[in-house]
Parts: C-alpha cells; structure tokens; sequence
C-alpha cells in the first residue's frame, strides 16, 4: 500500500496503482489515471463505462465481467476495445478507482 | 505502467478436441489474452472446429464416456440423455460466472480482435467449405501458413 498524489490530491493506491479507498475517487483523478495508461481524453462514451461499473460495483459489491459490461451495461464488446484498448476492464476498472477485476471471464 | 520483462504479447493457440470440456479451455484462455491486451490467434482443428461450424456450434455437450475427469462409471455416462442433463447442468452454473455459450464466446473473442482459423487439412478431410462456418472465422488456413502467422507468438496446444 501506498500513497500516490493524483490531480493535486493524495489518495492510497495499491502496488499496481489501484485506489484502495472508492471514496478518495473524482473525476480530475479519472482524467489523470486515463492519461498515465494511455487512454487519453475521457469521452462520454468512456464515462458510460466508468459509471457502469462504479454503479454496479456498489450494488453487488464485486467487479462486474467484461459480459455484465457489455450485456447489463449496454456497451458493445468491440466498443470496450475501441474506448479502452490494451485491456477494456482492467484499464476502465483503475480509471473508475475500483479494484482490480479478478474474473476469467 | 512499467511492462514487465518477457512480458506475453502475442499467442496462438490450437483448439483440437471436440466437446464442451475440450474447446472451453481455448476459448476462456483466448477472452483472456484478449483482455490483457494480448494479440490473439485460434486454429480450430480435428473435432476442435466443431467450435466454429455453423451445424455443430450450438450442440456442443460434455462427454460423459470416456471421460475419467468426470468420475462417472461408463455405464452410467452411456444412458440416453446423460450427456445433455451434464451439459445443462454445467452451462448453468457457467451463465452464473459469466461464461458464455461456445457461439457467444466465439462471437466475444472475434469482437474483442481475435482472430479465428481453420485447419485446412481437417476442412479437406472433413470435406468442407468456407461455408460451413460461422462468419467469424477469418480463413481455412495451412498448418505452414498458421505458422506464419504465428510468428514471434507463444504456441499453446488444447
């Protein structure tokens, strides 16, 4: 565990760079994680996943799959590689300040 | 973030059995390279490319003979209906982690950038053409020109 400063504010994250603490999470924080792993700009389209996920994640209290995404979320498989290419959940996960996803699938 | 050295970026694998419990494994490893980021290559051989025919993709069972994993005396396994009930039973539980039926998965993995193939000596052997299969299959391919393809990948055999 360790403590990193994003967008001006210090929150904790794990050894690979994943909030531990949901509530330390904003947007400024989202744009800055997006920018270090190479996502760029946060279009709507890329919210739409993040506020899924953040969504999901407090309801059920795990990390949904990639399939909730693109079935319970509404966005396409081929769209989540396009949004976040290099690894749509794991990529989408840390930007939303989410824990990692520990799913196969 | 820092890549770690002798890091995975490419794969091929080679799905060459049939049923449930021989093109799962393939499918579930090639969603996940896909989701690491790694580039993804199927060669779908022998009984494997049941997985991507059009006839077959949707009537896939697990094998209850034959099948000591299963820790089901043969003649049980041999009762008419047997290896429907164990299918169903085993596409349930999988809906429930997310795992989806072998056309949706193909469909998956085709969508996320994977690439699926054909082995052409089984297309032959089997007396095939490119219109047997689903549409996400991208090529019959040679055993040679898989290789190819393969190049500066890791090749894992199902």
């Amino acid at each position: 565990m360790a403590e990193k400063e994003i967008a001006g504010k210090t929150v904790q994250v794990n050894e690979e760079g994943y909030l531990t603490n949901p509530s330390e999470w904003n947007r400024e924080i989202a744009k800055e994680i997006a920018k270090e792993e190479g996502i760029g700009e946060l279009t709507d389209g890329h919210w739409k996943v993040i506020e899924f996920l953040q969504k999901d994640y407090e309801e059920k209290g795990t990390m949904p799959s990639l399939r909730r995404v693109t079935k319970a979320g509404g966005v396409p498989t081929k769209e989540l590689y396009a949004l976040y290419p290099g690894g749509p959940l794991k990529k989408s996960s840390k930007i939303a300040g989410l824990p990692k996803p520990a799913s196969c699938v | 973030m820092a890549e770690k050295a002798g890091a995975i970026k490419k794969i091929s694998l080679v799905c060459s059995k049939g049923s449930l419990d021989g093109i799962y494994p393939s499918l579930i490893m090639a969603n996940g390279a896909r989701m690491e980021g790694i580039e993804v290559s199927i060669f779908f051989t022998f009984f494997g490319m049941d997985a991507v025919t059009k006839k077959k993709m949707n009537k896939i069972k697990i094998a209850t003979v034959g099948n000591p994993g299963m820790g089901m005396p043969t003649w049980l396994g041999a009762i008419p209906g047997m290896s429907a009930m164990a299918t169903s039973m085993m596409m349930k539980t999988m809906d429930k982690l997310d795992i989806p039926p072998i056309p949706e998965f193909i469909e998956m993995i085709h969508d996320s950038g994977g690439k699926l193939y054909a082995c052409k000596a089984t297309v032959d052997m089997f007396g095939l053409t490119e219109d047997d299969f689903c549409p996400q299959v991208e090529k019959i391919l040679t055993v040679g020109e898989f290789y190819d393809l393969s190049a500066g990948a890791e090749i894992i055999f199902t």
